[in-house]
């Protein structure tokens, strides 16, 4: 018999931290992956740890996770980077909006403050003289996300998890699921299958929401911080078309890896001459000597989007034993952690250590 | 800036020379653009102390007045037909009606112990480099590898004064013997053949030899070579080593045109008139396989008419393709690569240079992707190309270059170029 106390289906960071977690908890569990480990969303992503302070849930969401993250700064794998992240202003609307989002990260429980302009250009000498200031982040960090997935899956597996590898789950049965060989497994299912959610859970609504990215030639010493403007949070959680906001991080190799963008309603994973043409030269406006930097390699990535720019994270109304946690758009490495814990908290039915309900997927369904 | 013609010709060696007379014979206005700053390619790369060969020198003479030559534009980026150059004054926009793609081969690396010390060169490498001028006289040099691009750059590097201590081919020298053996069927190359025996007159030329290893502690001082009798150390200042010819695919993979894998390194396909999947692209030369000089430059032309609607003269040329594409084959059954060189790299040996990753790291990743993603293999400026066709050779898993832009490593200024201006602005 195939049976376990949790299938979870999908191995991108949010499954392989669910099933870390839940192994942890003693849970029997099996990781249905097709594909490479972390090889989806999160081989794309910028593994920026960072709390968006815009939404209160989001942001609760995010430091319950920043602290969890901490578990793995010297973790060889992780590539853990304590840069911190620097938001900038632009202009003097977004300057005076400043000591609210430090308020609210403070109240939170992280730290942050502002900078003025002479302060700003004194860390990043590189930036565009007008940015008018800044709010630094100190303890935020980078990480390099797939191979914390993999890391996350074998430490499953060292506590008994089974991992059927290669394998893609082809039906959600009423207990369990059937594999695209054939197998059964038996158990509740948890499913974490990112943009591919609706295949197997139709009525949540998810549009993949795609992204670029450009890295550079190594250049230590260029930039300290990852680097967003201010203006990064219309981007994300506004829902047009199309989008493009500054967004620039130092790696530990020194290279630069320079974002992003957002587009909805494109499943070609191509890059686009013109959506990286029109990101770069926003990217231009914070740091002009970008220009002048060797870029080696652009991809795309596809963001799991929700309605409401929140994850789903809990149980699927009216299916008996299946959850989910898919959704997380472009703060899914950030989150994955704390995801992974509440859902453990619902599953085991455990205090959760946040309040669940704005993470309920019933709330699309109501 | 935005230019516009009817035929865009990449790549100024022999075949991309010879397809850009082709299509200006018929009126077409054509374009010629190279990374390089001359034309000519690899065979014909002009030597700062011999200068250009005169069958060079008449190629591109007889393209003045007729095409626009653009040097130093390398082609980075496309958008369908239209391609984006990075120059040293900044990007350039090619509009093109069509497209040649005579982007050429590079060098087969394999690796093998302290194959990135320096002094250890890819064969046409420093063969490159002597005629751009790098001092060699009176260096030790020992050439190694295999295919009759050996005894090129050997007589090159001789012409430049470097003391050729040996070339030494892996083949067989009864596989060399029945290459030989062959040649009569394709004169010209038999010609070249004979000039280079001549030229190569004392130089030691083994075959069934290889180099297991180099040594040296920081700048090579000798190399291992095994044979029938066994091993031997050799003491040289340089070694010149290429495993013969890939073929640089990775433009053609950009503009969608369908790759033939069915060999251990893709190469592009063309239909009978050289067009591949993609209408209106066409290839020439060793884009297409590694089939030689005089196979270039017939595909050349060939393409270049085909690029100009003059099907029939592109068609007329089609049996002497034929016959020279035959030589292709010829070349791959006689240089096989002898199965142990396959081995001479062992897990500490690193593969991926850029980014310093030996073999062991890659035990497993079944694909290129898992190799970037874990190990971080292939990650770096030379986007894969190199590691990529060494890792196909010795078995791992099929080389799956770059096909996105950038195509080489581009500034981000060029990426961002204008013509690419997005429609709906944004703000300043
Ligand atoms: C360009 C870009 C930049 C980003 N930058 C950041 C950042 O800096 N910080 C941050 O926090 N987030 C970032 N993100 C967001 C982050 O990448 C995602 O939110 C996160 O990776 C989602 O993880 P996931 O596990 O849900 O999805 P995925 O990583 O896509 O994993 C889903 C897995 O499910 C598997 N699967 C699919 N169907 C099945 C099936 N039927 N059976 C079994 N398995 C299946 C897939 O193979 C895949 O491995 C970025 C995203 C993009 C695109
Ligand atoms: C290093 C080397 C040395 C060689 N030496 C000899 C020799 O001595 N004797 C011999 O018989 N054969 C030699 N060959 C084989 C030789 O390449 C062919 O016989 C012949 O030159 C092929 O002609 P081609 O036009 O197909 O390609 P090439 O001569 O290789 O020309 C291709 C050209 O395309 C350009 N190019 C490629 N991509 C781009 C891009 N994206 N944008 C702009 N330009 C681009 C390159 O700069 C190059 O100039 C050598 C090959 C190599 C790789």
């Amino acid at each position: 018999m195939n049976a376990c106390d949790l299938i979870v289906v999908g191995a991108g960071i949010v499954g392989a931290s669910c099933a870390d977690e839940a192994a942890a908890a003693g849970l029997r569990v099996a990781i249905v992956e097709p594909g490479t480990i972390g090889g989806g969303a999160t081989a794309c992503a910028m593994g920026h740890l960072v709390a968006m302070d815009d939404d209160p849930a989001e942001l609760a969401l995010a430091r319950l996770s920043l602290d969890r993250w901490e578990a793995f700064a010297d973790l060889p794998e992780a590539e853990f980077d304590r840069c911190g992240t620097l938001w900038v202003a632009e202009n003097p609307a977004q300057a005076a909006g400043i000591a609210a989002r430090v308020a609210r990260i403070q109240a939170a429980g992280g730290h942050a403050h502002a900078l003025d302009a002479a302060q700003l250009r004194e860390i990043e000498p590189s930036l565009a003289p007008d940015l008018c200031a800044g709010m630094l982040v100190p303890q935020e960090a980078v990480v390099y996300p797939p191979r914390v997935a993999q890391h996350l899956v074998l430490r499953a597996c060292a506590r008994g998890a089974v991992l059927h590898h290669g394998r893609r789950v082809r039906q959600l049965d009423t207990h369990g699921v059937t594999l695209d060989d054939g197998t059964v497994l038996h158990g509740p299912v948890l499913v974490a299958t990112g943009c591919a959610l609706p295949q197997l859970v139709p009525e949540l609504p998810l549009r993949p929401r795609k992204g670029h990215l450009v890295i550079t030639d190594r250049y230590p010493g260029k930039l300290r911080h990852q680097v967003l403007e201010l203006g990064y949070a219309d981007s994300a959680h506004g829902s047009d078309g199309s989008s493009v906001a500054f967004n620039v991080q130092p790696r530990p190799t020194g290279q630069l890896l320079v974002g992003s963008s957002r587009e909805f309603d494109i499943d070609d994973p191509a890059v686009s001459p013109s959506m990286l043409a029109r990101m770069l030269q926003r990217a231009f406006r914070f740091m002009p000597s970008l220009g002048e930097l060797q870029a080696i390699r652009a991809w795309t990535g596809f963001r799991p989007a929700t309605p409401d720019g929140r994850p789903y994270l809990g149980a699927v109304p009216g299916r008996d034993g299946l959850w989910v946690a898919a959704g997380h758009e472009g703060l899914g490495v950030t989150t994955a952690p704390g995801s992974a814990q509440l859902l453990l908290d619902l599953i085991l039915g455990r205090t959760p250590a946040i309040d669940p309900a704005p993470y309920a997927p019933s709330r699309v369904l109501a | 800036m935005i230019e516009r013609c009817d035929v865009a010709v990449i790549g100024a060696g022999p075949a991309g020379l010879a397809a850009a007379h082709a299509a200006a014979s018929h009126g077409a206005r054509v374009i010629l653009l190279d990374a390089q700053p001359r034309h000519g390619g690899q065979i014909w790369r002009h030597d700062v102390a011999h200068g250009t060969p005169p069958a060079a020198q008449a190629a591109i003479q007889a393209l003045s007045g007729k095409v626009e030559w653009r040097a130093q534009h390398q082609v980075v980026a496309a958008d369908g037909r239209r391609l984006l150059a990075e120059t040293p004054d900044g990007a350039v926009e090619i509009d093109a009606g069509h497209v040649v793609i005579a982007t050429g081969a590079r060098e087969l690396q394999l690796p093998f112990l302290n194959w990135t010390l320096p002094g250890v060169a890819g064969a046409g490498g420093l063969q490159a480099l002597a005629k751009q001028g790098w001092p060699l006289a009176g260096k030790r040099v020992l050439v190694a590898g295999s295919g009759p691009l050996l005894l090129a750059a050997a007589a090159t590097l001789r012409k430049h004064g470097a003391m050729v201590v040996g070339i030494h081919e892996q083949a067989s020298a009864a596989r060399v013997a029945a290459f030989a053996a062959q040649l009569w069927r394709w004169p010209a190359r038999a010609w070249q053949a004979a000039r280079l025996r001549v030229a190569l007159a004392g130089v030691p030329y083994r075959c069934g030899s290889f180099v297991q290893a180099a040594s040296g502690d920081t700048q090579l001082r000798g190399v291992e070579l095994r044979d029938a009798d066994g091993t031997r150390q050799v003491e040289c200042d340089y070694l010149a080593i290429g495993y013969g010819l890939v073929p640089n695919v990775e433009l053609a993979a950009l503009l969608g045109c369908a790759l033939d894998r069915s060999g251990t390194h893709a190469r592009v396909h063309a239909d009978d008139l050289l067009c591949t999947s993609v209408p209106g692209v066409y290839a020439a030369g060793e884009a297409l396989g590694i089939a030689g000089l005089a196979a270039a430059r017939i595909e050349g032309s060939m393409a270049g008419h085909a690029a100009a609607d003059a099907v029939d003269a592109a068609r007329a040329l089609a049996p002497a393709r034929i016959r020279e594409r035959a030589f292709a084959g010829l070349l791959a059954r006689h240089f096989a690569l002898d199965p142990r060189l396959r081995t001479l790299a062992t897990a500490d040996t690193v593969v991926c240079r850029c980014e310093d990753v030996p073999l062991s790291a890659l035990d497993d990743c079944p694909d290129t992707r898992s190799a970037r993603l874990a190990a971080r293999c292939g990650m770096g400026a030379c986007q894969g190309r190199i590691c990529g066709a060494a890792l196909a050779e010795l078995g791992r898993f099929p080389n799956d270059g770059p096909r996105r832009p950038p195509l080489f490593p581009a500034r981000l200024a060029t990426l961002a170029a204008l013509p690419f201006r997005p429609t709906t602005e944004i703000e300043p």
